[in-house]
């Protein structure tokens, strides 16, 4: 068959065949040869594929043979990101670290006080406050208060932590990257974006500190002389410190000015030097051979003539000994 | 400001999540729109390729003059038609003096521009210029084979790159498993030379043959162009890289674990071999203790501590 002479590139995953050995060589001039010529050459890759196609284990359907198709080999870029990992809510974290696991409650509970069952939540509950019609009066009450309004502000402060916790873990996900799909954040200041690249960071107590520094020292003074608020601290100088060299030079340490001076003109040679070349030695050296050139080649003229027909040019570091 | 915005109603919380990145994604749609100006032969072409994509394909039909594809500032546009059609594909059409029947060929990432690729059209042929028996038109839906033809297609960049553009614009879902009874078109796409691509669409007609493989007659159908490559971007390298990520297929086997009903749970440890010819003797052999020392070059006949005496034999 033609399919073995010619070797076809075939991705099953994707249905796909490739020839890349074809050539257009003698260029048909007319539009319909060309199209044939495309067409028959398609026939016969898309025959390869469906061969390859029909060679795979079939299960029988209603509808027809149905084929399980294998991973595309030519791999394409996905539409959009991975999914990323979801921080553990502070709960969660708690709950690791307590070992504190997840129990299936049931919907009906048996309320004791009306010795009916209730649901555990919504419309005619168990232990809803409504529902509780004494309270019994404690010692550390005070006269004056309701007991009754008292339980409907503490279930509102619960209500209403619970929600700032929740608002706090969403914060978090969204930090990480991974807000749950069905929330959105109202953009005021965001960019339409999947990718989170630029949120506007709160400025920590250093940065505020180095910038409030800066600021204090952008006076013509340097910020010496200006009046301070009262509780302001003196600005941490932060820049760089130039070195003074001693006025008189001690006993102990000798020659500093020297130091100083010998390490900035090294900097300065070190540039214009050659690590690798050692010009000095170089020029010693080309100047040593060539005088050893000069030497040879004037004993080459003196000495016979079979010399001429070695060449002149002798690049051996050692001089040769077939002199005569 | 971070406000949480959160939906009413189920629909739109389960159409929400129908957007979301997953590890398997759905099928990409595809955008389709045109420029201030287009031709006669651009119109048609566009209206053809959303016919060729029904299904998974929105064509908006205003034109659009601030979408300008390779600039820098004429692509905020077109990210937010797709943030907010949920598209990953687009099809711009426009005709110009310099760029005749102009169609740039895009892909998104994470609705950003993810690369792009610029072509020409002529000599194109619409669907109603084929006669053909109806019978075998193939079905709105139905996954299509692919044959690329041409060297170029891999020796020229902007070439390689329209191959692996055509191939995700056009391989419709990706799916599992196939229905052999419902393969019924092909895109046949030529490297004619180093800039041109013959694009057409075939219906697949199967014939009986001697053996339970069918064989194959590509009967042309569907719209047929040539494309000439004009410009291509290529994808940023860092974020290729991302979108190239593939989702782990299964995770880790857990080697060297099982189960003993008696025993319980069982792990085995692999010790490395032990070269007990090859160990240090001691840790002290660098000079001795001094009162050693002494008592080595003192007396020979210390024999109240035996041990001490050992050692010293030893040292020897």
């Amino acid at each position: 068959m033609a399919m073995e002479a010619e070797k076809y590139q075939i991705d099953l995953g994707n249905l796909m065949a490739y020839d890349p050995s074809h050539h257009f060589q003698p260029l048909p001039l007319s539009r319909e040869e060309l199209s044939k010529q495309c067409l028959e050459k398609g026939t016969e890759l898309v025959q390869g594929v469906v061969n390859a196609l029909f060679s795979l284990p079939s299960t029988e359907d209603l509808d027809g043979p149905i084929v399980r198709l294998p991973e595309p080999s030519m791999r394409l870029p996905r539409e959009k990101h991975l999914p990323r990992p979801k921080p553990p809510t502070k709960w969660e974290l708690f709950a690791k670290m307590k070992g504190i696991k997840n129990h299936k409650k049931d919907k009906r509970v048996f309320d004791e006080q009306t010795g009916t069952w209730k649901r555990r939540y919504g419309y005619d509950r168990v232990n809803d406050d409504r529902d509780v019609p004494i309270i019994e009066a404690k010692m550390t009450d005070e006269p004056g208060e309701d007991p009754f309004s008292k339980r409907k502000d503490e279930k509102k402060k619960r209500v209403d932590k619970q929600e700032k916790n929740r608002l706090q873990n969403l914060k978090q996900a969204f930090k990480a990257g991974d807000l749950p799909s069905h929330i959105q954040l109202a953009a005021t200041a965001l960019p339409i974006t999947g990718t989170q690249k630029v949120i506007p960071k709160k400025a920590s107590k250093e940065e505020l500190e180095g910038v409030a520094g800066m600021a204090a020292t952008a006076t013509a003074s340097g910020g010496k002389f200006d009046k301070k608020l009262p509780g302001e601290k003196p600005a941490k100088h932060t820049g760089k410190h130039r070195k003074f060299l001693p006025v008189v030079e001690g006993k102990g340490m000798g020659a500093q000015e020297k130091q100083q001076t010998e390490k900035i003109l090294n900097k300065l040679m070190a540039r214009s030097s050659h690590d690798i070349l050692d010009v000095d030695r170089a020029v010693t050296m080309f100047n040593v051979k060539k005088e050893k050139q000069r030497k040879r080649e004037k004993e080459v003229s003196v000495s016979s003539t079979s010399n001429k027909l070695k060449s002149k040019k002798k690049t051996f570091k050692r001089p040769s000994k077939k002199k005569q | 400001m971070m406000k949480i915005k959160t939906p009413k109603t189920l629909k739109a919380k389960r159409a929400l999540d129908k957007r979301a990145p997953k590890l398997v994604e759905n099928a990409k749609k595809t955008l389709i729109l045109h420029g201030t100006k287009t031709s006669y032969v651009l119109n048609a072409v566009l209206a053809q390729i959303f016919h060729l994509k029904k299904g998974l394909a929105v064509k908006f039909s205003r034109k659009n003059e601030n979408i300008r594809p390779f600039e820098s500032s004429g692509e905020t546009s077109l990210e937010f038609f797709s943030l907010k059609t949920d598209c990953s594909f687009f099809v711009f059409g426009s005709h110009s003096k310099k760029r005749p029947n102009n169609l740039i060929l895009g892909r998104m990432y994470d609705h950003h521009i993810y690369d792009l690729v610029e072509v020409g059209v002529e000599n194109f042929k619409p669907i109603e210029s084929f006669k053909y028996d109806k019978k075998i038109a193939p079905r709105q839906g139905s996954k299509p084979f692919f044959a690329f033809i041409g060297e170029n297609f891999e020796s020229v960049d902007e070439l390689k790159h329209l191959k692996e553009v055509l191939l995700d614009h056009f391989r419709g879902e990706i799916v599992e498993n196939l229905n052999l009874t419902g393969v019924d078109r092909a895109f046949v796409c030529t490297a004619i030379s180093s800039t041109t691509v013959s694009f057409k669409h075939c219906a697949i007609r199967l014939k009986k043959s001697g053996t339970s493989i069918p064989r194959i007659e590509l009967i042309e159908v569907g719209p047929s162009m040539d494309l000439v490559v004009r410009r291509h971007r290529l994808p940023n390298e860092a974020v290729k890289k991302q979108a190239m990520k593939a989702a782990p297929t299964q995770p880790r086997k857990i080697k060297n674990v099982s189960r003993d009903e008696v025993k319980g749970k069982i792990g085995k440890i692999y010790m490395p071999d032990q070269q007990v010819g090859g160990l240090a003797l001691s840790n002290n052999i660098k000079g001795l203790k001094r009162e050693r020392r002494e008592g080595k070059t003192k007396d020979k006949r210390d024999d109240h501590d035996p041990s001490k005496k050992m050692r010293t034999e030893e040292s020897q």
